[in-house]
Parts: C-alpha cells; structure tokens; sequence
C-alpha cells in the first residue's frame, strides 16, 4: 500500500499557503514535516486527512484495500485537540472511539486497559477526562490511536505537552507501527527519534 | 453508529448536558402563563393547547446550536467527517440522540403542564400525540441550523433566529391538530398527517442538508 500526494497546493484566505507539494510513503514509511510556525504544516496534514479541499493535486491510495476511496477513511488523525469529551471518563471515551472507528481491514487494536498501560496510565482510566493534566490527556489521545486500527496515523504536533518519558513512548508506539507496515505523517518542531524516516521542509511563501 | 447514539445520550444526562435544561425552560413558560392570564379556567383551557407547544417549541430550541459545535470544538468532529460512513448518518444518529435526550422528556412533562392548564383528557393527550410527532421535525431543522453556525462562537441566538421561521409549519399543524381533536366540526386526520408529513420530510432533507453544510464549514 502506498499513500500518494501529488502537486498538493491549499489556500488560506486569498494566499497559497503552500504549493505543489509531492510525496509517496510505502508501507513502513514515515514522513516529518517541519517548518517554521504559519508555514501550512497543519494545513497539510489536514488536506491528506481530508478535512480541507486542495487548491489543486489529490491524495490517492495505491494498492489499498478495496472499497476505500480516500486515504482519510484509513487514517487516524490526531490533531491539535484531542477529541476526547471532559465530561466522561476515559474509559468511555476510548470505549466509544473503538466501537465507532472500528477496524480497518489489516489488523486489528488491542484493548483498552492494554492501550491504557501502553501509555503509562492504566490506573487512571476511571476518572473523567477533564480532571486529567495536559500532558496526561494527550497521551490518553494516543492511546486512542492504538484501540482501533487504522494504517496511516496524520500526527499534528504528537508531542506538544508531553514530558521526556512520554517523548520516548510516544517514539515507541509510532515505531512498533511502522514496523507493522504502517504508515505515518508527523507535523513536529521538536525531532520524534524515528530512525530512517524521510523528511519534508516547509519554508512557507514570503510576502 | 449506536456508540454514538448512546454517548451522545450519556453526555446529555452528565454535568453540563441539555437534557433537563429544556424540560424546566418548558415547566418555566407554562407555570407563569396561569399568573399573566388570569384564573379564568375556561381561557386558559382554550389557550392550553396552544401555550403548551409554544413552550414545547421553545424549549426544543434551547441547547440545539451546542449539537454540533461541541463535537468541533474538541476535535471530534473532524474524526467524524474522515469516516467511512457517510457524515448524514452520523447527523441522523445525533438528532435521534438529540431527541431522545431533550425532545422525548418534553411530551412526557406535557400531560403534568396540560394539568396547569386545565385542559380536559381528551385535549393532554392530543397534544400529546402530536408533540410525540412534531418535535423530531424542530430537531431535524435546528441540525441545519447548528450545521450552519457550526463555526460560530455565538451562534446560540443565530441557530433559533434561522430554525424559527421554518418551524413555523410545526407549529401551526400541530396546534391545528390539537384543536381539530377536541372541537367537534373539524377533522383531527389532516392536519396531523401533514405534520407527520412534514417531520418526515425534514427527517431526509435535515440530515442531507446539515450534513452539505458541515462540509462546507471545515477549515
């Protein structure tokens, strides 16, 4: 399976934010992006995750499974806001997120005291979600990212709010996904530790 | 999809949830209207029907233009949208849990209103009957509205400003219903198939266009 994006160019307000962007990820293969602050990181990430129209190009899937027509129906994407409701705890939000994303054809998640314990926080699960710090509700928001499979993770910022420990687990999960013949795309400022992972820099449009 | 369904409903009943905020707006209107009008028994029998689905419509309003903007404004509705399932079935499953969380409450506290107002049996529960079919329509038209000012950060006033003038219909048809039911001449089955008809019909047309106007509101 490959994940194309090709002459991707996305427009915010009256400018391009950026332009004719190409890559190809096989399976097993990482991509960083990085770039300075306004330089359309996030807005690339959104543009493969399928929540904003290209000016032009596409993002394609190249021998994936039969019956998904945009890479986004196999995508986790992890954003800037967690997508985890305050008000109920953590096991029900992971609860919920795994029966409503379910599996995609390939693999299968791991149970949620397990994705619990992956992230370091299995004793925590029965508390509501708005109670946790914000270190420890991004790392919740991760592990929703290993209680349903899906082969491409479009990681936005992964690791704002987290500590040297949770960098390295962090490290660890995106890893042992690539080794499964996954698939990832990380926005970041700071480095993920991911040997061999190719990088794209983007400078943005001086005005 | 049913995960979604019962969250939604376990939200609603958890702190910060509209489920019974719109019940006692609801027992709120009714209760003063004996005070304002009067203790003329046979005035406030009249009007009953009529003050009851007022404050029913008003009611299902409230706490409409939080459907969708709190699902944006934590995240979980771009993981929605990137979903396999189209986004429409996932606007219908949430106005199903919408109703069932603020619409169903409000025709089971009718006939304890209807009391307020002395109406007679036979008038609760036609207005019963017909609230039990009319407020699915208001949800399913307050989704396009919320779908609308989905990115707005006041949108609580410009959500029921939009619905108002289309839930008008409900509202005229409903309590039509109602009068046809306890007056003698009038037929009760015309104006209440037309209200179903119209719940139906913004049962399709609700999800579509709400779900059109989420799309175009991604950023």
């Amino acid at each position: 399976m490959r994940l194309m994006a090709e002459g991707l160019s996305a427009r915010r307000g009256e400018d391009l934010i950026f332009n004719d962007i190409s890559f190809a990820l096989a399976a097993g293969e990482a991509l960083v992006v990085t770039g300075p602050n306004g330089a359309g990181k996030s807005t690339l990430l959104r543009v493969v995750a399928g929540l904003l129209e290209p000016e032009s190009g596409r993002v394609r899937l190249e021998g994936g499974p039969w019956g998904f027509e945009h890479p986004r129906e196999l995508s986790h994407y992890l954003g800037h806001r967690n997508a985890m409701k305050r008000e109920l705890t953590v096991e029900e939000n992971l609860t919920f997120w795994q029966r409503f994303l379910g599996d995609s054809p390939g693999g299968s998640g791991i149970d949620l005291v397990e994705a619990a314990e992956a992230v370091g926080l299995a004793e925590i699960i029965h508390l509501p979600f708005g109670y946790l710090s914000a270190g420890q509700q991004r790392r919740m928001a991760m592990a929703k990212l290993i209680v349903a499979f899906r082969p491409i993770w479009l990681l936005d910022e992964p690791t704002a709010a987290l500590d040297v420990s949770a960098d390295r687990l962090f490290a660890g999960l995106v890893a042992a996904h690539l080794d499964r013949g996954g698939i990832v795309v990380a926005a970041t400022h700071q480095p993920l530790g991911l040997a061999g992972a190719k990088s794209l820099e983007m400078t943005g449009f001086v005005h | 999809m049913i995960a979604l369904f019962f969250r939604d409903l376990k939200l609603s009943v958890r702190a910060g949830g509209g489920a019974m905020i719109g019940v006692l707006f609801f027992m709120t209107v009714v209760a003063v209207i004996p005070f304002g009008v009067g203790p003329d028994l046979n005035l406030l029998a009249r009007i009953g029907p009529a003050i009851l689905w007022i404050g029913a419509l008003l009611a299902s309003l409230l706490g409409l233009d939080r459907l969708f903007q709190a699902e944006r404004e934590d995240g979980s509705l771009d993981l929605i949208m990137m979903q396999e399932t189209p986004l429409l079935l996932a606007v219908l499953v949430k106005c199903a849990a919408h109703w069932t969380a603020t619409g169903l409450p409000l025709v089971i506290a009718s006939p304890f209103l209807g009391l307020f107002m002395n109406m007679d049996e036979g008038a609760i529960g036609a207005t019963m009957v017909t609230l039990l079919a009319g407020t699915p329509a208001i949800t399913f038209i307050g989704a396009v509205g919320a779908a609308v000012a989905v990115a707005l950060p006041r949108g609580g006033l410009l959500v029921s400003i939009l619905v108002l003038p289309l839930a008008i219909p409900v509202l005229i048809f409903g309590v039509s219903a109602v009068y046809a039911a306890i007056e003698d001449p009038a037929p009760f089955l015309p104006p209440f198939m037309i209200l179903i008809a119209i719940t139906l019909f913004f049962g399709v047309i609700g999800p579509v266009a709400a779900a059109a106007a989420l799309r175009h509101s991604a950023d």
